[in-house]
């Protein structure tokens, strides 16, 4: 297959081996499925799955100065995060429109790493250092992508596998924090966090030694239920636990109080974008990312467009088959006035509507 | 792996098949390389009786987790019979491509068709290729 023109993880030729399907994600050739993606989402959900997210972008933030910048262009108010912390923000553009949505991990007090959507990365790295061209806070910038390795092991055994390959002790780890660490000798960050609803980690280590982690825990993990799991699980799984997707759930031309995220808003601080989120809310129109659950026959699909007695209101942004729930679900950005839950709508699959109703996100949350 | 090909019906380039009842009518489904490219199919759906398609047109849909896909009639005719058991567990066509999973039954127009498609050893080849 021709693949010779997109990116590769270092992990690429391990996909290979294992016969995976691979697909073109937003420039990347990314493994979408081992065996099939149901498998996967099971194992995922009942043991743990092991993800390469080698192809998302890591920002490092440096100087006195570095959370000054940060507060300029984040919607959250990083102030109160502590060193070992990790807070998911957004970056807006002057219009108030999501550039990303990303998380911040607080390494010390002048020292910050932005991890950042594989797509947005670029766009995100020139518009970082537009502001700070502009503004010259006593901070300097470094995109550590490329020599950055990372991958996600998420499931209820992930604690028990990774522990195998650390000296720290995984049990003091809570979630949304990180320890430096390291992982089967090489040096790592381990965070407790993950985009699949379950307990599990995301690790980021050198890109040339993240082969090496992958294989440790993969040969450990075999007999636990891990599973190597591409973008197809990591879809569903993120899905059901109502997570976003960025560039399909939102994107510029959103506003982070049109989407699940205004407890990552801080209207309490200034930031870039916050007039113009301002004046959007109070506008009183405007859209709204809802969940939906299809109750008639067939599966929503992104684009695909919704109705409210016979009248367009909005359009599907996420749709797929529920592996754990055995049903179609979605997300779908509708007019505002009609995104209550329990309302019924319907959505145009191919020539026919079928029905569907809104409901409240997530559909999935795991059992604590 | 996927199944061997029967030698008792013909083929599609599009990854279907057609059995000849003896009738003047064919069942149609998929074959068994197409649902292992497909994996996990979790929704089939069919056409009503009665509708009428011709050759290459698209006859039902199966959807995986991931993917939507057309299947494309191998004949011209009639619908006459859909396997409704799909509607409530489309996994059986990941399950049995070849024999329970069948999709419509189809009233032909043009015997003739039967001739212009596949036998199972010319599919087997066109994978073959496929594959390089």
């Amino acid at each position: 297959m021709g693949w010779n023109k997109l990116r590769k993880t270092p992990l690429y030729e391990k996909h290979i081996a294992l016969n995976a399907k691979i697909i073109d994600f937003g420039g990347w050739a990314m493994p979408v499925q081992y065996t099939n993606v149901i498998e996967e989402h099971r194992a995922t959900r009942g043991f743990a799955g092991l993800f390469d997210i080698c192809h998302m972008g890591e920002i490092e933030i440096k100087g006195p100065q570095a959370l000054d910048l940060l507060q300029l262009v984040l919607t959250r108010n990083l102030a109160e995060q502590a060193i070992g912390q990790v807070k998911l923000s957004a970056l807006l553009n002057e219009k108030g429109g999501i550039i990303d949505d990303l998380t911040v991990y607080k390494m010390a007090n002048d020292f910050y790493m932005l991890v950042t959507n594989a797509t947005p990365k670029d766009r995100d790295w020139a518009w970082l250092n537009q502001i700070q061209q502009k503004k010259k806070f006593d901070c300097s910038l470094k995109d550590i992508s490329d020599k950055t390795g990372k991958l996600d092991l998420q499931g209820p055994r992930s604690e028990q596998i990774l522990q195998k390959f650390t000296e720290t002790d995984l049990t003091t780890l809570r979630f949304y924090h990180f320890y430096e660490s390291r992982v089967a000798g090489f040096p790592a960050i381990i965070s407790r966090s993950g985009y699949t609803g379950e307990d599990g980690f995301e690790i980021y280590t050198a890109a040339d030694v993240i082969g090496n982690i992958w294989d440790s825990l993969m040969h450990a993990g075999e007999h636990l239920g891990l599973k190597p799991a591409g973008l197809g699980a990591r879809d569903t799984l993120r899905l059901e636990a109502g997570m976003m997707l960025n560039g399909q759930d939102m994107n510029e031309s959103v506003s982070p109080l049109e989407v699940p995220y205004s407890w990552i808003v801080d209207m309490n601080k200034e930031f870039i974008g916050k007039e113009a989120v301002l004046a959007r809310k109070n506008s009183g129109k405007g859209n709204k990312l809802v969940g939906i659950e299809v109750t008639g026959r067939g599966i929503a699909r992104h684009e695909y467009k919704v109705f409210y007695g016979g009248k367009e209101i909005g359009v599907v942004t996420s749709g797929t088959f529920s592996p754990s729930l055995n049903k179609a679900i979605g997300m779908a950005f509708v007019a505002i006035d009609f995104s209550a839950p329990d309302t019924q709508i319907e959505i145009a699959v191919r020539d026919a509507m079928v029905q569907a109703k809104i409901v409240k996100l997530p559909f999935y949350k795991r059992e604590k | 792996m996927p199944k061997p090909n029967p030698q008792d019906r013909v083929y599609s380039r599009d990854h279907e098949w057609a059995k000849d009842n003896g009738d003047g009518t064919v069942v149609v489904g998929i074959t068994d390389y197409a649902q292992e490219m497909l994996t996990d199919i979790v929704f089939v759906e069919l056409p009503t009786n009665g509708k009428k398609v011709a050759k290459g047109e698209p006859v039902a849909v199966v959807e995986s987790v991931k993917s939507v896909s057309d299947v494309y009639s191998p004949v011209s005719g009639e619908v006459i019979d859909v396997n409704t058991k799909l509607e409530s567990n489309p996994e059986i066509v990941n399950q049995d491509a070849f024999g329970d999973g069948w999709m419509v039954k189809i009233r032909l127009s043009d015997a003739g068709e039967l001739k212009t498609l596949l036998r199972a050893a010319d599919y087997e080849q066109m994978l073959k290729e496929e594959k390089h």
